[in-house]
């Protein structure tokens, strides 16, 4: 509720402060917007999916030149000369570029790992402001004037105070779509590209792709800054385009609270109206002229990385009571299910896998089946290998050799994410959470392939209908593995037993015919493991493959139907429960000889 | 182009790329022992010039009050923490090093007129008012985030040189310096002349890369860095202590930023930023070696020199634009060839 009057409150004074405000901070608001608008694109690309780009500023940029270029050229190609003249074609053919430029640039630079990535995106942010200063079509370093300005509705944008709606419309609007896109399937597919990529690739996202959609994303938001840039200034030349400013873009970002979309504003208002205070003083204080700002943007960024690295967002937001609308147990109709396999067909085959670690050989001619409707376990001794047999089975990592059939299909080639879409779900032996998500987010990262629509319909709320189902679905899965009480708290708060139980309820949320179950009791007391077990017993009723990794040998022996047992990456027994507990080399296994 | 333009951008190239060489091992020392990507490598080439040509015209460099007023914050900080846990005995150390040294320089630089120096001095004098900033900067930018990712860490070293730039252009004003020639000889080597400012740089970079070599391989402390770069925690286990390496890394780093600018200040003029492009040209060649190779990185840096030398030539306008374009494939293949876990980070 608190939060409802805030932002009535902040939407309020943004509609009456042309009324009342100089033409000054008119100005001032104005640029607040545009860098704004970038900002929070970064804060898409870098706080929420952990790409960082220095090289923002080129973006804008792409977008400022382009307008300007089609709507002063003289003497356009014939093809070309019915874009010339209107600023909105130019806004078109700068999305255009920008978004052609940034795709390819993506497609080069999202392959970096690491460190590399934001090293790409200075070494490009450098070459294209020299390239507009060196271009002579682009007026070289002197730059381009005579803009015309917007009109809208037969409405000259000509002056700061027409031109403030436009931006702040843009501005509302880019956090409108950022919002919805990140309260979204997709956008919990874009949240997990920090931290989660191994975990997101099983459960079926191809993260490959959301880092490309948030880095055309974070471009094309940069484009329209630039194009409202352009047409308010009326003027263009490389300066606000460098390096220094794409730098500035991130600081606003990371200042502001880079994992929140309101951080943005925040930054960008913060650094913008901190860099006009100090463009003012500093030269009067230093006696010199030139931009002795940037000694205090670095000073201050150096400070807020040291002491608050999250940002000013989280720590205004201290303030504000948390509204609890989000609270409500989501509701809607079931999600289609695939059809259940025959029970007591073979679903996974493995057949001589063998995994080497250089000299290693973690797994050595193993060879196992699960069928529908049975419970598997694999045991064994620590590091007999069981983990890395998992890993191999489903695409997480790919075997050395052998052959792996799942529902008769070879798919000892395939990925993670295509294993996932025939069928198969797991758990991870170090649990793979999102912390800082819910609970049922995080579930609901597992019917991430039982949703199909994209990230133009999120952005534009267009798909709420399968997202209420893809909630209702995460829901009753949470509820199924008894985490009712906790649905809406943080991933990252619960205790480890709770959160290995969470990973059940996301695999289960992808409505797999098979289940892979990496040490699912591991943490649990008593009681859950009872509850577990019952729930296991109840899934083999409904005709559910089940493959268990698991030390408890209560749980398993009482469990399983049958039992594969593992030491030093070879299968020394498989049989029933009973026949392996009495076998002499299991018993040497885990007890040493009986000489 | 002729044969004798080649050899010219050639010896330009090879000049250039020594230097780009001397940043790049640098880039690499640091990254391995500290894990920052060092972005204000290019402002300690920047500081190392300007300081000597302001001894030349007889002016006092501002990197002096730099000095004075980093080594006071550092004294206070420190002597802050030696309060709170007790450990009384490492004040006189503190306030030795951060305190008295920046004195005695402002002495020296007051009292004994260094523009009256030889060139000899001059070089000493601006190493050491410049030199001692990268330990400084190690303590009180990067100390506090040692254990934070390579991202945000990457973050500050951005931070860092744009506060060093501000800085540089209010010490050193907008205008660029240029100093004289090391020696004015020049010998002729059939086709072409080398000239002697040439034969300096090339065989300073190959000293110092000598020196460097012995230093990593004989020394303790060498061995220290050494292993504190191949594993943190490790070589903690064994008694080396992490902010050591840190201080020592960025030592010597500053010492080969510093030196290379008071190298390259007689072949083109300097301004308060042209350490930043500098910087990233040694980059491209330190990123061509992975961040990890010494001599890799060492032939990317030449590599860079002769490109660039070869792209002016041709594109003189777009020089810029080559070199950095380079980059990308270069990162490219890189990031194909090593292992990365992504979640490891």
């Amino acid at each position: 509720m608190a939060r409802r009057l805030l932002l009535a409150g902040f939407l309020g004074l943004l509609l009456i402060s042309p009324l009342v405000a100089s033409e000054f901070h008119i100005t001032l608001l104005n640029y607040i917007g545009l860098y704004a608008i970038v900002a929070l694109g970064l804060v898409l690309l870098t706080g929420v999916g952990g790409l960082t780009s220095f090289g923002q500023a080129a973006f804008v940029g792409l977008g400022a030149y382009t307008t300007a270029y089609l709507s002063t050229a003289q003497g356009l190609p014939g093809w070309a000369s019915m874009l010339g003249g209107s600023p909105w074609l130019g806004l078109l053919a700068g999305l255009l570029v920008t978004g052609l430029v940034a795709y390819l640039l993506g497609l080069l630079t999202l392959r970096l790992s690491g460190h590399y990535l934001p090293l790409g995106t200075i070494a490009w942010g450098i070459s294209l402001y020299f390239l507009f200063g060196n271009l002579e079509f682009l007026g070289g370093h002197t730059g381009m004037s005579g803009i015309p300005a917007l009109s809208l509705f037969g409405v000259e944008l000509r002056d700061g105070r027409k031109f403030y709606y436009m931006v702040w419309a843009t501005v509302l609007g880019a956090v409108w779509l950022t919002q919805n896109l990140l309260n979204s399937r997709e956008g919990r597919a874009i949240r997990a590209l920090k931290g989660g990529v191994v975990m997101a690739e099983a459960m079926g996202v191809d993260t490959a792709r959301s880092k490309v959609v948030i880095f055309l994303i974070a471009a094309l938001f940069a484009c329209v800054s630039g194009w409202l840039y352009a047409h308010l200034q009326r003027f263009v030349n490389p300066t606000p385009f460098g390096l220094h400013i794409g730098i500035e873009y991130l600081f606003m970002a990371v200042v502001g609270g880079a994992a929140h979309v309101w951080g943005a504003l925040i930054g960008a208002g913060v650094i913008t109206v901190l860099k006009q205070w100090l463009q003012d003083w500093l030269p009067k204080l230093l006696g010199a002229s030139g931009n002795f700002e940037m000694i205090v943007f670095g000073v201050m960024m150096i400070f807020v990385l040291q002491r608050a690295r999250d940002g000013l967002w989280p720590i205004l937001t201290r303030f504000v009571p948390l509204s609890d609308a989000k609270r409500e147990v989501p509701i809607g109709d079931a999600l289609p299910k695939k059809p259940v396999p025959e029970s007591g067909k073979v679903l996974l085959e493995a057949r001589n896998v063998f995994k080497r670690f250089g000299g290693l050989v973690a797994n050595n001619n193993m060879c196992l089946s699960v069928k529908a409707g049975e419970v598997m376990a694999l045991i064994g001794p620590n590091g007999a290998g069981k983990s890395t047999m998992f890993n191999c089975v489903s695409g997480v990592d790919s075997a050395s050799e052998g052959e792996v059939l799942f529902r008769g299909e070879a798919v000892t080639n395939l990925n993670s994410r295509q294993i996932a879409r025939l069928g198969m779900s797991r758990t991870f032996q170090h649990v793979r959470l999102l912390p800082t998500m819910t609970v049922l987010e995080n579930v609901a990262i597992g019917g991430h392939l039982r949703g199909s629509q994209g990230v133009l319909s999120a952005m534009l709320h267009l798909e709420r209908g399968e997202e209420a189902r893809l909630l209702a679905e995460a829901a009753r899965q949470v509820e199924r593995v008894g985490l009712r009480d906790s649905m809406f708290d943080l991933a990252g708060s619960l205790a480890l037993g709770q959160q290995r139980t969470l990973e059940i309820a996301r695999a289960l949320c992808a409505d797999p015919c098979l289940l892979l179950l990496d040490e699912p009791a591991a943490g649990l007391r008593y009681m859950e493991k009872q509850a577990l077990a019952e729930l296991l017993r109840k899934l083999r009723g409904e005709g559910m493959g089940i493959l268990l990794v698991e030390h408890d040998m209560d749980f398993v022996m009482g469990l399983a139907d049958r039992v594969v047992v593992m030491e030093f990456g070879e299968k020394i027994a498989e049989g029933l429960p009973d026949e392996v507990q009495r076998d002499p080399v299991v018993l040497e296994a885990y007890l040493g000889g009986v000489d | 182009m002729d044969l004798q333009i080649a050899l010219l951008l050639g010896q330009d190239g090879i000049t250039n790329g020594a230097i780009y060489a001397l940043l790049a091992l640098a880039l690499v020392l640091v990254f391995a022992v500290t894990r920052v990507i060092f972005i204000p490598q290019g402002e300690f080439v920047a500081f190392g010039a300007l300081t000597l040509a302001s001894f030349q015209a007889g002016k006092t460099p501002g990197t002096l009050w730099l000095l004075i007023g980093a080594g006071v914050v550092v004294a206070l900080v420190d002597i802050t923490q030696a309060l709170r846990s007790g450990a009384l005995r490492r004040i006189p150390r503190i306030v030795g090093w951060n305190l008295v040294y920046p004195a005695a320089a402002a002495a020296t630089v007051f009292l004994l007129k260094p523009g009256e120096f030889p060139l000899v001095g001059q070089i000493v004098l601006a190493l050491v008012l410049v030199v001692p900033l990268g330990p400084m900067m190690y303590r009180l930018a990067f100390q506090p985030l040692a254990e934070a990712s390579v991202l945000v860490l990457l973050i500050v070293a951005v931070a860092v040189h744009l506060a060093l730039v501000g800085l540089g252009l209010l010490f050193f004003g907008a205008e660029g310096s240029r100093t004289p020639s090391f020696s004015d000889a020049s010998f002729n080597l059939g086709l072409v002349t080398v000239s002697g400012q040439t034969v300096w740089v090339v065989s300073a970079s190959l000293l110092l890369i000598v020196v460097l070599f012995v230093f990593f391989e004989r020394t303790i402390y060498g061995k220290a860095l050494r292993a504190t770069a191949m594993n943190r925690t490790g070589a903690r286990l064994m008694g080396i202590s992490t902010v050591m390496a840190g201080k020592l890394s960025f030592l010597l780093a500053a010492l080969i930023g510093a030196f290379s600018g008071i190298l390259i200040a007689p072949i083109t003029t300097v301004y308060y930023d042209t350490g930043f492009l500098i910087g990233l040209k040694g980059f491209v060649g330190a990123i061509v070696g992975g961040l990890t190779s010494y001599p890799v990185a060492a032939a990317g840096a030449i590599l860079v020199g002769l490109l660039e030398a070869f792209s002016s030539f041709w594109a003189s306008a777009f020089k810029e634009v080559i070199v950095f374009t380079l980059i990308i494939p270069v990162l490219v293949w890189r990031s194909l060839t090593t292992r990365h876990v992504e979640e490891d980070e």
